[in-house]
């Protein structure tokens, strides 16, 4: 019988019920500390199973699982926790700052590894991603989360999904090492400003973070041009902005995530709406950042990357803010209704994708749809799309919206009502 | 009237076989009767074709749609393919395109379903331990929408194939012995045991990865919709966190904050033994420089480099996208043309200093790259200070300017390149300027010979340099 499987290790440890109880307190706290950080992707990494292993386990397919949701609305992928949640640094918009009350644990890199390789063996996650206080040092924290991640894989032979922070100006052979065991890395830019890292963390180095990028960037390119025995982080490498903790508008945020996608070929910004933490200070905003303005925030990268808008294409209010009333997508045709209504049947792609309502897949099956056929109103329901929406901006065969597209309130009655569930 | 019996719930291989030759036989689908056998089980052969007609080949998008659809529980699902099937027989090659088609669209949406449950099944089954004399089983229940299991088995084997498991579903049931897969009848959800020593600390970890600050119910039961819930060991939870979540985000909210003051840093960082001086004080300073907007953008200054009593200094217009990343001049495309010119014209990189006339690469960004911008005067004229500098410190016989912005930041003046290059243009009593192309003029160029040819003048250029340079 190939492979058999240690049950959970702390059964064996029977009788020692005050260790169990330490380790989930500890995960409780390691668990809290690590939920700010908002990425739990664990797609586009290499293919990989356990098929003719002698030992070992997992699998990663291309698209990573969404394992559980929470009532936040977030996916569980990974297993995101940290090695520890003290730190020697003062972040002010961060729960696990040096000045913060909070109770302070620290994982063993074992108690680490057999979570993981618990919690995986139940079908409960993809993976792992482990972030950290900084302790002692950049180099020795670096070098303690890479040794779970080597752990994981060279001794225990484990093939899911790991993702793993990177502390900005680590030694180069320790972020080589990171990018061995890892499927993806990121950095936190934190805030949308110099000024506002400055400010809220003098302690990290706005360059030194975009310098690490870069280095990161050059590794993962090469790793790609090279043989497969090289290893770069196949999953890239991403970062996380916090919105609403310093004075940025929307507009210098989104040209931020611009000049970072460009630069450090990011697979993704994640922008995360600042939340009141315990104990927090008080040179930070009282109230939450609107969740939906984060939302607006992640329409306008989508529109960027899948949809040919440029950043300063988004319409934005004079101080430079999304309209919180309207989707950016939706606020863009009605700045522009010039251009509309187009011809189902004949319009170009790149300009049906600019249409309120319509998706890259239906925009694509449209045009699969509309070469054998003209598209009539009752076809465009058959692919299930919003028409109340369409029908302002399409024409098609028996149907014209000429009327509707220059109503004065076509903004009010386009704009859906459901946005009572966002601001909640 | 034809009546086809499969084998089994999800016997694609028989609807394959059958329907391959039941189409070019003529035989219409409202002729056709599909159903499975009652007691169907999986060992049994598939019915034989009942027309011996020649089949043909089916296109490959069909077959994938009707394998995901014949999965999904729907009485008509096996006539609703064969009517597809029978259709692009009969020659309408490009009907799956036609999503908008009654047919394809009541298809497309079995298999859109099929797909959903697969997705979850793989999301939300859990297992848990069971020790058996041969090891320990691990052992899961699903209550699926649709027939997924047969499908979706050999996924758990690729990622679980060092484990023994079982999985359990209503209709039947899947084990893998550590070699093969095989499937039994099905189960009810007693048969799964009621705890796990990891379970605890699995609820545990959704209890505290979930912010009670950002609450979205709808968002999560979206995706994991409330049926599920039952067989979610974390899930009994959920409750609880949404009943508590406003209040305890209202206390963090109205918790007198700690009082304000500017951060501290922590240790102080170390001072590096021995000042810098010259050339690397010089670049330390401008890592860190301000004056044009060129930095904010940019990833880093990339300063000049190479040897500090270097006869000759070349000058190139400004780091590109390589140089930004690495930090370091001439290492991208263009550098790499570089490096291959002074090596045919015998000339040693390392006995060169080599920088820019600008330190910051000046772009736009386009998706997902950086387009080249040319610096404008005043970007040249803010960056001389430190060019002025390095030429001061090395003091070379020669300085080599590449291009029209390094002739402009040294020669202070607008400058004809091929007017003025390859000869020396006095400086000093002890300095000479000397013109030519960048090595980026050299890679726009779009026609085969004329590269050759300029590439052929650029080396002969650096030929005289080295001479001029002594």
């Amino acid at each position: 019988m190939a492979g058999l499987q240690k049950p959970w290790p702390l059964l064996e440890q029977k009788g020692n019920r005050r260790a169990a109880m330490d380790l989930i307190a500890k995960l409780e706290i390691l668990a809290d500390a690590a939920k700010y950080d908002a990425s739990c992707a664990s797609s586009g990494t290499d293919r990989r199973n356990s098929l003719g292993a002698k030992a070992g386990v997992g699998s990663t397919e291309g698209m990573g699982i969404c394992h559980a949701h929470t009532p936040d609305g977030r996916c569980i992928s990974l297993l995101k926790i940290l090695l520890t949640n003290a730190c020697v640094y003062d972040c002010l918009y961060c729960i696990n700052r040096r000045s913060s009350n909070v109770p302070r644990a620290r994982f063993t890199v074992d108690e680490i590894v057999r979570l993981t390789l618990g919690f995986y063996r139940r079908n409960c996650i993809e993976g792992l991603f482990l972030s950290s206080g900084i302790i002692r040092s950049p180099d020795y924290t670096m070098e303690q989360v890479i040794e779970v991640a080597r752990v994981l894989r060279e001794e225990h032979g484990f093939r899911g999904y790991i993702h793993l922070k990177t502390i900005p100006e680590a030694d180069p052979a320790l972020l080589a090492a990171a990018g061995r065991y890892a499927d993806r890395l990121s950095i936190n830019i934190e805030l949308p400003s110099e000024a506002g890292l400055a400010r809220l963390a003098p302690e990290k180095d706005a360059r030194g973070i975009r310098r690490t990028m870069a280095r990161l960037r050059l590794r993962i390119d090469e790793a790609k041009a090279d043989d497969p025995a090289r290893r770069f982080a196949p999953a890239g490498q991403s970062t996380q902005v916090i919105v609403g903790a310093d004075a940025s508008s929307d507009r210098q945020i989104l040209d931020m995530s611009t000049v970072l996608y460009g630069a450090y070929d990011l697979r993704r910004v994640y922008y995360s709406a600042f939340s009141p933490i315990p104990d927090a200070s008080a040179a930070l905003p009282p109230r939450p950042a609107p969740l939906l303005r984060e939302h607006r925030l992640y329409q306008a990268d989508w529109l960027m990357r899948f949809y040919g808008f440029s950043a300063d294409e988004l319409p934005t209010d004079r101080a430079g803010m999304l309209d919180l009333a309207v989707d950016p997508k939706l606020a863009w045709a009605l700045a522009h209704r010039d251009r509309f209504p187009l011809d189902v049947n004949r319009a170009a792609r790149e300009m049906l994708l600019r249409v309120p309502g319509l998706g890259v897949r239906s925009v694509d099956r449209i045009i699969a749809a509309r070469r054998h056929r003209r598209l009539r109103m009752a076809d465009l329901a058959r692919l299930r799309l919003p028409l109340g929406k369409l029908a302002a901006f399409l024409v098609t065969p028996d149907h014209t919206p000429r009327r509707l597209l220059d109503a004065a309130d076509l903004a009010r009655r386009l704009a859906p009502a459901r946005q009572g569930e966002l601001f909640a | 009237m034809m009546h086809v019996v499969l084998a089994h719930e999800t016997d694609f291989a028989g609807w394959r076989t059958a329907a391959r030759s039941l189409a070019p036989a003529g035989v219409q689908p409202q002729d056709v009767v599909w159903s499975v056998r009652e007691g169907a089980d999986l060992l049994a052969v598939p019915a034989p074709p009942p027309v011996g007609a020649a089949s043909f080949s089916v296109p490959r998008a069909l077959l994938e749609l009707a394998e995901t659809a014949v999965q999904a529980r729907d009485p008509e699902r096996f006539a609703l393919l064969y009517t597809l099937l029978f259709r692009v027989h009969a020659g309408e090659r490009h009907l799956l395109d036609q999503a908008t088609d009654p047919t394809v669209h009541r298809v497309s949406g079995l298999a859109r379903s099929v797909r959903r449950d697969t997705d979850k099944m793989r999301a939300f089954l859990r297992f848990r331990e069971v020790v058996e004399p041969e090891g320990t089983r691990h052992v899961g229940w699903f209550e699926p929408e649709h027939y997924i299991l047969e499908a979706n088995a050999p996924f758990f084997v690729r990622r679980f194939a060092t484990m023994l498991w079982s999985i359990l579903t209503p209709y039947r049931s899947a084990h893998w012995d550590g070699e093969t897969l095989s499937f039994g009848p099905g189960a009810d959800r007693t048969q799964v045991p009621d705890d796990d020593a990891l379970e605890a600390y699995w609820r545990a970890y959704y209890r505290s990865i979930f912010n009670p600050a950002r609450l979205k119910v709808a968002a999560m039961t979206s995706e994991m919709p409330r049926k599920y819930w039952k067989n979610l060991p974390e899930a009994a939870a959920i409750p609880t966190l949404i009943r508590t979540a406003q209040q305890r985000t209202a206390a963090m909210v109205e918790q007198t904050p700690m009082p304000s003051r500017p951060p501290r840093k922590s240790a102080p960082l170390p001072v590096p033994e021995g000042q810098p001086a010259g050339l690397a004080a010089i670049a330390q300073e401008a890592a860190r420089c301000r004056r044009c907007p060129l930095w904010e953008r940019a990833t880093q200054t990339v300063f000049g480099e190479g040897a500090r009593d270097a006869a000759m200094m070349l000058v190139g217009e400004q780091p590109g996208d390589q140089e930004d990343l690495a930090g370091r001049p001439f290492v991208g495309p263009a550098g790499q043309l570089l490096d291959r010119a002074l090596q045919e014209a015998g000339i040693d990189r390392t006995r060169l200093y080599v920088t820019n006339a600008v330190k910051h690469f000046k772009f736009e960004p386009r998706g997902k790259r950086r387009i080249h911008q040319k610096p404008d005067s005043g970007e040249i004229a803010a960056c001389k200070f430190w060019l002025d500098q390095e030429l001061a410190e090395v003091s070379p016989r020669l300085t080599v300017l590449l291009g029209a912005s390094a002739a402009r930041a040294v020669l202070g003046r607008a400058v004809t390149i091929w007017r003025e290059r390859g000869r020396a243009i006095p400086l000093s009593a002890n300095a000479t300027a000397f013109v030519t192309v960048h090595p980026s003029f050299l890679l726009r160029l779009p026609d085969e010979a004329a590269k050759r040819h300029e590439y052929a003048a650029f080396v002969r250029d650096l030929r005289e340099a080295a001479r001029l340079a002594g």
